[in-house]
């Protein structure tokens, strides 16, 4: 395939002439069908406008279906009317321009000044419609057009700044008259600040002292200070000039947002400052002289005042969706139709276009007001034949019928010489089912309905949203040879297999040549018949495609031949892609290999559900399957569940054992056990072993004979490699170093101390730590030195390990083991609960004896809650570790919970000793009633039991005051996490579309499309996460130990 | 700047930002064989930028400290 660079793209309008030009047909006759069940000849299922009936040919390409792409056609409309995707635009259009002249309402240096900045855009390729925005601001605030009319010039150099409006008027008159110009009598002056700036402040103190200057001369008639002096002082922030006996003071105000100048005679003068990027500009002045009649903008160039005198400007009204009003002098409002709108749009000259970002070849305004409407082909609206032989049309197919009715309507009144009124009905009524063939949605117009009520789904609605034509079906789409069930648990399976039913495998199938190598097999195949592993589809040597069925499947397979093609059924060991729902990462789809089973789940091993994040409650997944060798091959190598046992998010095991299989491979390598030859069989059934360990001892049994054992800690050292040394401390681990004490290492009391040597476990507890799935430092150790497929079968050999043993041993958790004894119970009550809650008491008293004192940077309500959250949560605590004490080590629930199988201790406390303080926003309850929580209790109480407190534990039983603020407490959780997963889903989406073009290149550095730099080394240290050490770049200290053999301190 | 006040260009949390020399830039654009407009951007109202006086057109080297890399480097190119 030839691939090309896309160097453009360009957006425009349609012209008038283009749409004629493109069309095959001139549509109008509103039917589609006539009674003979043919197309009607110039209807909307005009047979020029495309096929979409088998066995006919195209009228205009002579091509059949699915050749012929389809042509457009167009319907001349009786009169303009909007295209409602530009009402906008159009409405600041005419804001904008003269509605005589229609040049852009901007002054000359303006314009040029804009052209300037649109143009630099344009060669940036940057937007320029931050631009276009302010020139259509700039421009709608102009009352009068500058560019029509006549301009004089008036000799004005001795007009000061200091007259008074009304002695310049005169004098402006005056001189006026004298050139032949009148004014009338009621003629007057305005001067107002223009954004023009004349100087900026920050550079006038150093160099340019010249055009302050110059502006005290020309804009005030200061002459003297052509040779005055200039000094500055405070700070640059007050600027002076001096000669003889002249003074003027110039001062910026300490906000910086004006200057003013003192003049000698004691007037001030003041003028805003605009402030730029840090540099202050000061305004210039804009002088408008009104009269009765017309707007003279008087202009400044030099000492000479050019007047013009233009045509004044209305302002336009838009009204939604779809009129325009003018407003004129008196205030009234004059409509205007879209014929007068297009005649505006006409007006505008192709040389201004630019400044409201169009360009006059791809796009004139006078196109937004449509003449000939384009009629799509008809492949784009099929109509569909429904089973009683009746046809319906498509939605677009309706609307345009709509469309073609009006119109011809229109044509024929106005040519009857209908009324004003009716005709104006039918316009609006045109622009009424235009709009809507555009966009059925627009607010403040009714949506235009099928028969039945239904909305009818136009142009707008094609394209918008999830399921429109960019989410659904550009960005998204439908694929075969996918497969989609509720999964279900086969810890039996490898991690890197799928069990898939077998009525999926019989539906999906894998396309094979035939040779002379794999002929037997698939002629066997096809006999087969439909059943298992056998074909769905043969396709001979000349490219037919034939069905395997109950007739011919016999004499297929009998002429089955090389250079055939088999589409046969999913077998074991076939490769296909496995996916859930939310893909967050790109471990939600990884290659598996099939098993064909009995049954109608998909089969998933529990080690592999983490990546997934997938449980067994209902969730469903998806397969889809590979169809050419090169996605085979890529899937195998890149995708392949062992591959990815490293997360690439934090370089650490993804995949390792969960619940069941941490409880089983802790309760096997606790301690030092010993079992006899059967025993250990026993456990290590279906494990990957090939030899049986040397026994570690032996001993005498009842009838005195030497019986070989081996020990628990041997049994788990046989799944490991030979030559593997690791130390680590385990999950079980009491932090002792932390605690300032030592370490005892081999000694443990807790076995946490996990040490390898030379493939043998010589101390310490499996738990979660070393194969669990996010930690699993052993699995991690064993990816990074003997290999991918060293790690999956290490992961599937401890799996099968914990499930032998946890059989052997047998392992519930059930309401008993929740029980403590009384003694428990009563030191929890008395000792814990009972000593805070009194705790609490005092330190209400003292805050109510205005004897606490308040913690530094809190309010003293702050600290007494502080105060009073810190003892309570100690308090549980407390009967927590009592708890655990009175469960001991073997209870099951202590048991996972230190293992790192499933739960916490803080989930057991709940459950056995205290449920603590609930809250809401980290607070305490406080809500509710005035004053209280509820009305059990009395106002302004905040002892414990009154603010959330809940001292029973689950096993007991809440009391129902507990039991409403843990419901409350338990809510904001709910909330929570339902606005966390919807906030994070949306994120997610945000940072895919911004990162996805996004590729780090050979040499190291991360660049877009465009070669543009992102980032000069990836990550800014070209560390790759699923290569670290857990996000570090090396484990010095591993290194270390394996070279030396030295244990360095931890 | 207003005296008294601490440059920000001194706030442990600023990065070090310099304008690098000409030869400097085109030595980096040669390594990574790319045009100016090839790298990444900053604003000239960036407050750093404004406070250095950086030019349009400068190229600021930007030296982070990095926990994995030591320094990481970063360019810059000045713009409106």
């Amino acid at each position: 395939m030839r691939t090309k660079r896309i160097q453009g793209l360009k957006f425009g309008l349609l012209s008038p002439k283009e749409i004629r030009k493109m069309s095959a047909a001139k549509v109008i006759t509103a039917d589609t069908y006539g009674e003979d069940g043919f197309p009607i000849e110039l209807g909307l299922v005009n047979q020029r406008l495309g096929v979409i009936d088998p066995g006919l040919r195209c009228k205009t390409c002579g091509g059949r279906m699915g050749e012929c792409p389809g042509h457009f056609g167009h319907i001349e409309l009786a009169a303009p009317v909007m295209h409602i995707g530009y009402v906008k635009l159009i409405y600041k259009m005419l804001s904008a321009t003269c509605r005589k002249c229609g040049k852009v309402l901007l002054e000359e240096e303006d314009r040029q000044q804009f052209l300037y900045e649109i143009g630099q855009q344009r060669e940036r390729q940057a937007d320029v419609g931050e631009v276009v925005k302010l020139i259509f601001k700039e421009a709608a605030k102009k009352d009068v057009c500058m560019h029509c009319g006549e301009s004089f010039s008036v000799d004005a150099e001795d007009l000061s700044e200091s007259l008074k409006n009304e002695e310049i008027t005169n004098e402006l008159k005056k001189r006026l008259e004298e050139q032949g110009n009148s004014l009338t009598e009621t003629a007057h002056i305005k001067r107002s600040l223009d954004d023009k700036c004349i100087f900026n402040w920050r550079e006038v103190p150093g160099n340019d002292s010249e055009l302050l200057r110059s502006y005290l001369i020309d804009d005030f008639g200061l002459t003297w200070v052509k040779t005055a002096e200039f000094s500055k002082t405070q700070k640059d922030k007050r600027l002076t000039f001096s000669a003889d006996k002249h003074v003027v003071e110039i001062t910026l105000s300490s906000k910086r947002d004006k200057i003013s100048i003192e003049f000698e005679d004691g007037r001030t003068y003041e003028q805003p400052v605009k402030k730029t990027a840090g540099k202050l500009n000061v305004h210039n002045y804009k002088w408008t002289l009104t009269d009765e009649e017309k707007v003279y903008i008087l202009r400044r160039k030099g000492l000479e005042l050019t007047v013009y005198c233009g045509e004044r400007k209305r302002q336009i009204k838009y009204d939604k969706p779809t009129t325009y009003k003018e407003i004129d002098e008196d205030g009234k409002e004059h409509r205007l139709m879209p014929t007068d709108v297009r005649e505006r749009l006409e007006r505008i000259p192709d040389e201004d276009l630019a400044l409201l970002g169009m360009d006059a070849k791809s796009a004139r305004p006078e196109w937004m007001v449509l003449t000939v409407l384009p009629v799509p082909p008809v492949t784009a609206r099929p109509s569909i034949t429904l089973e009683s032989g009746q046809r319906s049309e498509d939605d677009v197919t309706h609307k345009l019928v709509d469309i073609i009715r009006i119109n011809q309507r229109f044509m024929e009144n106005r040519d009857a010489g209908a009324p004003q009124l009716i005709i104006e009905d039918l316009w609006e009524l045109l622009q009424y089912h235009i709009s809507t063939y555009f966009d059925n949605d627009i607010a403040g117009v009714p949506p235009a309905r099928h028969r039945s009520g239904r909305p009818l789904k136009t142009m707008a609605q094609r394209l918008k949203g999830k399921e429109g034509r960019f989410r659904g079906s550009l960005s998204g789409k439908r694929v075969n040879f996918s497969a989609r069930t509720v999964i279900s648990p086969d810890p039996d399976i490898d991690i890197g297999e799928v069990g898939v039913p077998e009525a999926i495998a019989k539906e999906l199938t894998i396309t094979v040549n035939v040779t002379e190598r794999n002929l037997k097999l698939l002629s066997a195949a096809v006999g087969r018949g439909g059943k298992h592993p056998g074909a769905n589809y043969v396709r001979r040597a000349d490219g037919k495609k034939v069905k395997v069925t109950d007739i011919n499947y016999e004499a297929l397979s009998e002429e089955l031949g090389v250079g055939w093609k088999v589409e046969r059924h999913l077998v074991d060991g076939d490769i296909v892609l496995f996916n859930r729902q939310p893909s967050l990462h790109r471990l939600s789809i990884m290659a598996h290999y099939v098993r064909v089973m009995p049954g109608k789940t998909f089969r998933l091993n529990p080690s592999v559900c983490p990546p997934y994040n997938a449980d067994y409650d209902g969730d469903e997944m998806n397969m889809h399957v590979l169809q050419t060798e090169e996605a085979r091959a890529e899937a195998k190598i890149l995708m392949a569940v062992q591959r990815n046992i490293i997360s690439p998010r934090f370089g650490r095991p993804i995949i390792g054992g969960i619940h069941d299989y941490i409880t089983g491979i802790f309760l096997l390598t606790r301690g030092v056990r010993k079992f006899e030859k059967e025993a250990v069989l026993d456990i290590l059934d279906n494990v990957d072993i090939d030899v049986l360990d040397e026994p570690a001892g032996t001993f005498i049994s009842s009838t005195y004979e030497k019986v070989p054992y081996w020990t628990n800690k041997q049994i788990f050292s046989m799944i490991l490699p030979e030559d593997l040394n690791l130390n680590f401390r385990g999950k079980v681990c009491e932090k002792c170093i932390e605690k300032g004490l030592t370490c005892e290492k081999e000694q443990c009391p807790h076995e946490a101390y996990v040490l390898i040597q030379n493939g043998k476990l010589i101390s310490g507890v499996i738990d979660e730590a070393a194969v669990g799935s996010f930690k699993g430092l052993i699995i991690d150790r064993i990816f990074r030195h003997y290999g991918e497929v060293a790690s999956k079968e290490f992961i599937n050999n401890t799996s099968r390990l914990a499930i032998n043993a946890i059989l052997r041993s047998g392992f519930s958790f059930g309401i008993s083991d929740e029980d403590i004894p009384l003694e428990g119970k009563d030191q929890i009550r008395e000792d814990a609960v009972h000593e805070a809650e009194k705790k609490v008491d005092a330190l209400i008293m003292a805050y109510e004896a205005e004897e606490l004192e308040a913690l530094p940077g809190r309010t003293l309500e702050e600290s007494l809650e502080l105060l009073i959250m810190q003892s309570l949560g100690s308090a549980r605590d407390e009967a927590g570790d009592i708890a655990e004490r009175h469960l001991g080590i073997e209870n099951p629930g202590v048991l996972m919970a230190k293992s790192g199988a499933r739960g916490s201790l803080l989930n057991l406390t709940q459950m056995t000793a205290c449920v603590g303080q609930q809250s809401v926003r980290g607070e305490r309850i406080s809500r509710g009633y005035q004053k209280r929580t509820l009305p059990h209790f009395k106002p302004d109480d905040r002892s414990a039991d009154a603010r959330g407190f809940v001292r029973a534990s689950f096993k007991d039983g809440l009391s129902p005051t507990e039991y409403f603020f843990h419901a409350v407490g338990g809510r904001e959780a709910l909330v929570d996490t339902a606005v966390r997963t919807s906030q994070s889903g949306y994120f997610q989406r945000r940072l895919i579309n911004a990162l996805q073009d996004l590729e780090v290149k050979y040499d190291g550095t991360v660049r877009e499309t465009r070669d543009t730099v992102v980032q000069f080394e990836y990550g800014e240290d070209g560390v790759d996460p699923s290569k670290s050490e857990g996000g570090n770049v090396v484990d010095i200290d591993k290194i270390i130990r394996a070279e030396v053999g030295v244990e360095v301190s931890t | 700047m207003k005296k008294g006040n601490v440059s920000i260009l001194e706030h442990e949390s600023v990065p070090i930002h310099e304008i690098i020399t000409n030869e400097e830039l085109n030595a980096l654009l040669n390594k990574y064989k790319i045009r100016k407009e090839q790298l990444p951007k900053i604003k000239s109202t960036d407050p750093v930028i404004k406070e250095m006086n950086a030019e349009l057109g400068d190229v600021v080297e930007i030296r982070r400290s990095s926990r994995t890399a030591g320094t990481a480097l970063s360019y810059r190119l000045v713009i409106k």
